[in-house]
């Protein structure tokens, strides 16, 4: 399996995310500009030049036409897929974190970081097919959680908003009124920051990952905990193979410490996890910092990792990853 | 004092978590013991402390001096004077603190007085200093606080039977060794758990025995021989021990102590240090022995820090610890501390120096006591700019005689260091090159249970290479040192008594360019882990010295920590928390093969749990290991079995969790088809996920990107 370096932003990664056919990979990046690439040879495709701040997250429509990403410069924008054209922006008084779109593409939840004594939220915004018409008011605003919020997502149906942050809770809240549903365990859950939070692909249940160096996995309705993955290194994100039964769990020491430790201390790999039985499977070496966006392609024959090094790494699978057994 | 929450607070935080107030029973909630949210509350032990100290009705500062002269009234004004002048020196008299009764009918005094101080340190500290003082013959002071006067009134006239509690049986403080799988426990801490676990290799992890948070406030330390764990406080120390679960034995209030026990664990030494409350005075000491089973002080030693500084050349600051170092074996008879030109050896039968006198010796730098053997062996260094040679002498207890002596010139240090059984003592000298820039080392060895105890000198082939490590071989006759400079030093190891050579040292063997910086013997000897701790990463190489082969090697990342279970079956390799990162422990067995591997953030402490030594005889040992196939086969038997049974458990809970799985799998897939219908609303129609069968369209799209008129000038005569 030899990786596809794809070189295109000048700051760490943030975000990855693949469209429903598995073309499409979007990244995001702490510089201003999202990029689109073919997901199967990495050639760069366009670029979503507007945003004045890093984007933290962005997500894509089922018909591969709308693309919404948060960024710090306290808006999160609509883009036109295909054109790159701006089709609106919503602006907020704080940064935005997560954005992402509801079944349907209807909606849209985003969250806000607490800035400048103002408290973090998820907010709901409706999304209309004809960009002309697009407003700005949120359907609904949720506050409470402490810190940052860095992933909201919806649940089974859109009735429900899963989000989890600092605190290190996650929370399932009613899409309608706002109302808290439900909180994970403080026993069972993360000890630290959840950094990441990602939806297998019928939304039945969710990964979550956190600097405890723990991944976790949960049902998306009861929010009961189903698997924990234990791993050396605090994790900064985390995905769901479509095809197989493997978690990948991506992250590393924190940057900050980098310098300070030999080279291999850092473990800046791609971990493969099984999914049922919570073993290690191997890893993918080749970042170096720490990995800080994971995508699975749809297809689940490719995955791709962002890194704090500024590069995407595009891996497709070897006919042997497909015969490993457990 | 923490901050002032106030009830609409409350009220308002409770809201946003949806949580309706009056059904909160607030009596049901429980903090973990010991954590308090930095809320002080009225019921915690540090706020009475601090109230009681403001009273000033208290009587803690006043002493009874008993004794003085019965004197008339023409005299009183002198006698006072001199009761004042001894007793203010020990702290300031209060104003009117001194009061003398007189007897109303003979105006004479009583022949007591009180005196008040400003504290009940000062207090304290009068009574000890002058109780028994001796102001003429027939007047010896008796000095009492105050507070104890009661006390004492309260002791009976008649002497009765105390009663004598009836003996319950205590649980057996060595219920681990009987683990029928011998397996072999150790202690970690981390974060704010002290946790006790089986080393269980046949399962490839560990199995927890007992786990309790905030346990301990500094460390924990297990007794030499296992019996006892101990925990160490702010306000002492307790003793831990028991069958199953670690119940407290013992209590020692101490504050800010170290401890440290007797090699056979009768006695505890606990050390404590206490801020002068007056800053001129110098940190005041207290050590107290106790007997460990009964929790009694068999002797308290006070004094000022410099007085328990060691080398006593009075220029270090603080101690060395252990202060007390146990002499004589596992009989715990001796014990011994280095003052300034003496050593002072106490016997444990009554708590009192040998003889009632300490051994005097000009100079003393050092000692070592024999593990085994009430033989000290001490250090002086050279006197008089060279002219008095520095010596190292033996010397045997309780008799004070001197069994050998060695003298040595232009040394600059010397490190003694004895082989466990005390058959050798090998003393590792620096000597100065003849033009006193550097020094190189030698090595002296002697043979303390030979006739005339032999010394023998040996130096290694390069001379100027420096001494990294020394180790002797537990219970055996071999050492071996890491010598050289640079990156890469030299190991050699060297055998006290060869085959054809049995009364020589000789070299076996020197491995050239090794990555190590420590030596750890495995406690059985045979084997050694060669390490290459900090600068080296953590390399790790197991070598058998009989065969003179490497087993293995291996590396633990940042590994700080090497210890050997007290077996010799397998080492513990661990990175504590002087690294940020990879925190935890690795198991490996004796011949290097890595059995699991264990990460824990914030580890501080990994410590085997010891064994008594075995009661086999050495005879029946070596018949063991001439036999060792016979008794092996039982054991690989039962390794096999375990290992079978593992498979098995391990393909049943791989099945199960497999079942688990398809169950909700099968779950969300039920949801997932009554959803369905809902889910195309949602999309408008638009078929949902997997059940859709899109068809791939090909759609030619032509675009006119630019169009340009040109006039092409065209040649017809061109044909």
């Amino acid at each position: 399996m030899r990786p596809i370096l794809m070189k295109g932003h000048e700051r760490p990664l943030t975000f990855l995310k693949y469209n429903r056919e598995g073309d499409l990979l979007f990244s995001c990046a702490k510089d201003h500009t999202p990029t689109v690439w073919f997901a199967d040879n990495g050639e760069r495709l366009g670029t979503y030049r507007g945003h004045n701040g890093a984007v933290w997250c962005c997500d894509v429509s089922r018909d591969s036409t709308r693309l919404i990403t948060g960024s710090a410069d306290q808006t999160v924008k609509l883009w036109d897929v295909q054109t790159g054209v701006q089709l609106y922006s919503f602006n907020f008084d704080s940064p935005a974190r997560a954005v992402d779109f509801s079944v349907g593409d209807k909606f849209a939840v985003i969250t806000t970081d607490p800035f400048m004594g103002l408290p973090s939220t998820i907010q709901v915004k409706r999304i209309v097919r004809d960009p002309s018409q697009q407003t700005g008011e949120s359907v609904l605003t949720i506050k409470g959680p402490q810190g940052r919020i860095n992933r909201a997502v919806w649940g089974p149906l859109n009735k429900t908003i899963i989000s989890a942050g600092e605190d290190a809770v996650i929370r399932i809240w009613d899409s309608e009124t706002g109302q808290l549903l439900k909180e994970s365990d403080k026993e069972t859950g993360h000890q630290k920051t959840v950094t990441s939070l990602l939806k297998s692909a019928d939304g039945s249940h969710f990964l979550t990952g956190s600097l405890d160096k723990s991944a976790k996995l949960w049902d998306s309705r009861t929010l009961t905990l189903i698997k924990t993955y234990v791993t050396e290194r605090p994790v900064n994100a985390c995905a769901i193979s479509p095809l197989l039964d493997h978690v990948v769990l991506g992250g590393g020491q924190d940057a900050s410490h980098v310098t300070t430790t030999d080279r291999r201390a850092g473990k800046f790999e791609a971990k493969f996890f099984h999914k049922i039985l919570q073993e290690e499977i191997g890893g993918v070496k080749g970042h170096f910092g720490p990995i800080n966006a994971l995508a699975f392609n749809p297809d689940g024959r490719s995955f791709s990792s962002g890194g704090e090094d500024g590069y995407v790494r595009l891996h497709h699978f070897d006919p042997d990853y497909f015969n490993i057994k457990m | 004092m923490a901050e002032v929450v106030s009830m609409a607070d409350i009220e308002a935080t409770a809201q946003r978590h949806g949580i309706d107030l009056s059904s909160v029973d607030l009596d049901s909630i429980q903090l973990p013991p010991g954590e308090d949210f930095g809320i002080k509350s009225d019921d915690d032990e540090d706020i009475h402390e601090e109230d009681s100290l403001e009273f000033e009705a208290g009587f803690g500062n006043i002493i009874v001096v008993d004794n003085l002269p019965v004197v008339p009234p023409e005299k009183f004004e002198k006698l006072e004077g001199v009761i004042r002048k001894i007793y203010s020196q020990t702290g300031v008299i209060r104003e009117g603190g001194l009061s003398m009764p007189m007897n109303p009918d003979t105006q004479k005094t009583l022949g007591y007085c009180f005196i008040e101080y400003n504290t009940p340190q000062e207090a304290e500290l009068a009574r000890e200093k002058t109780n028994g003082y001796k102001l003429d013959k027939s007047h010896i002071f008796a000095v009492n606080l105050f507070d104890d006067f009661e006390k004492y009134m309260k002791v009976p006239e008649e002497w009765t039977h105390a009663e004598i509690n009836p003996y319950t049986p205590g649980e057996n403080l060595q219920q681990w060794l009987t683990d029928e799988k011998a397996r072999d426990q150790f202690v970690i801490r981390a974060a704010t758990f002290t946790e006790v676990f089986w080393n269980d290799p046949r399962q490839l992890m560990p199995d927890l025995v007992y786990r309790r948070q905030y346990w301990t406030e500094s460390f924990v330390q297990w007794s030499p021989l296992g019996t006892y764990l101990a925990t160490v406080h702010r306000q002492g120390a307790a003793v831990w021990g028991g069958a199953t679960t670690f119940n407290r034995l013992m209590r020692v209030a101490h504050p800010q102590v170290l401890i440290d026990f007797s090699p056979g664990e009768k006695y505890l030494v606990t050390y404590s240090s206490h801020e002068p409350s007056n800053p001129h005075d110098t940190h005041r000491v207290v050590l107290n022995i106790f007997d460990v089973r009964t929790g009694k002080v068999m002797r308290d030693f006070k004094g000022n820090a410099d007085e328990f500084a060691a080398g006593g050349s009075g220029g270090v600051s603080g101690v060395s610890w252990p202060i007390f170092r146990w002499g004589g074996g596992r009989e715990d008879k001796y014990f011994a501390r280095i003052g300034k030109n003496v050593i002072s050896v106490y016997e444990t039968e009554t708590f009192t120096l040998i003889d009632k006198k300490s051994l005097k010796v000009e100079n003393v730098m050092d000692f070592s006591w024999s593990p085994t053997d009430p033989i000290v062996a001490l250090f002086v260094p050279e006197l008089g700019g060279g002219n008095q040679p520095a010596r190292v002498s033996l010397v045997q207890l309780p008799g004070k005689e001197e069994l050998r002596q060695k003298n040595l010139f232009s040394v600059s240090d010397c490190k003694m260091c004895w082989q466990s059984n005390g058959e050798y003592l090998a003393v590792k000298v620096d000597r100065y090159t003849k033009t006193k820039k550097s020094t190189y080392t030698g090595f002296e060895l002697f043979r303390i249970k030979e006739r005339d105890i032999p010394i023998e000198v040996l130096e290694l082939e390069n001379k100027n290479d420096k001494i990294v490590a020394f180790a002797w071989e537990p219970k055996g006759h071999r050492f071996a040192v890491i010598h050289g400079d640079g990156p890469r030093p030299d190991i050699s190891f060297y055998s006290m008594r060869t085959a054809h050579n049995t009364g020589r040292v000789s070299k076996i063997t020197t491995l050239k360019a090794k990555q190590a910086n420590a030596l750890y013997w495995s406690p059985g000897g045979h084997f050694i882990v060669l390490a290459g701790l900090k600068g080296f990463n953590g390399q790790l190489e197991f070598y058998n010295v009989d065969e003179l082969e490497t087993m293995a090697t291996g590396e633990h990342f940042m590994a700080t920590d090497i210890e050997w279970d007290p077996t010799g079956r397998y080492v513990a390799t661990s990175v504590t928390s002087v690294h940020e990162m990879e925190n935890g422990f690795h198991i490996w067995s004796f011949n290097g093969k890595l059995l699991y591997r264990i990460p824990k953030d914030h580890f501080y402490q990994f410590l085997w749990r010891p064994r008594p030594p075995s009661f086999l005889s050495a005879e029946k040992e070596e018949e063991i290991a001439k036999n060792l196939k016979k008794y092996s086969k039982k054991y690989e038997a039962e390794d096999q079995d375990m290992s079978l049974q593992l498979s098995e458990q391990d393909r049943k809970k791989r099945k199960m969790l497999q079942e688990e799985w398809d169950a909700w799998v099968s779950k969300w897939k039920q949801l997932h088809e009554e959803e369905r219908e809902l889910r195309l609303q949602l999309r408008d129609g638009e078929a949902s996920d997997e059940e859709e069968e899109y068809e791939a369209k090909e759609v030619e799209v032509e675009e006119v990107l630019e169009v340009q008129e040109e006039v092409v000038a065209f040649d017809l005569d061109q044909e």
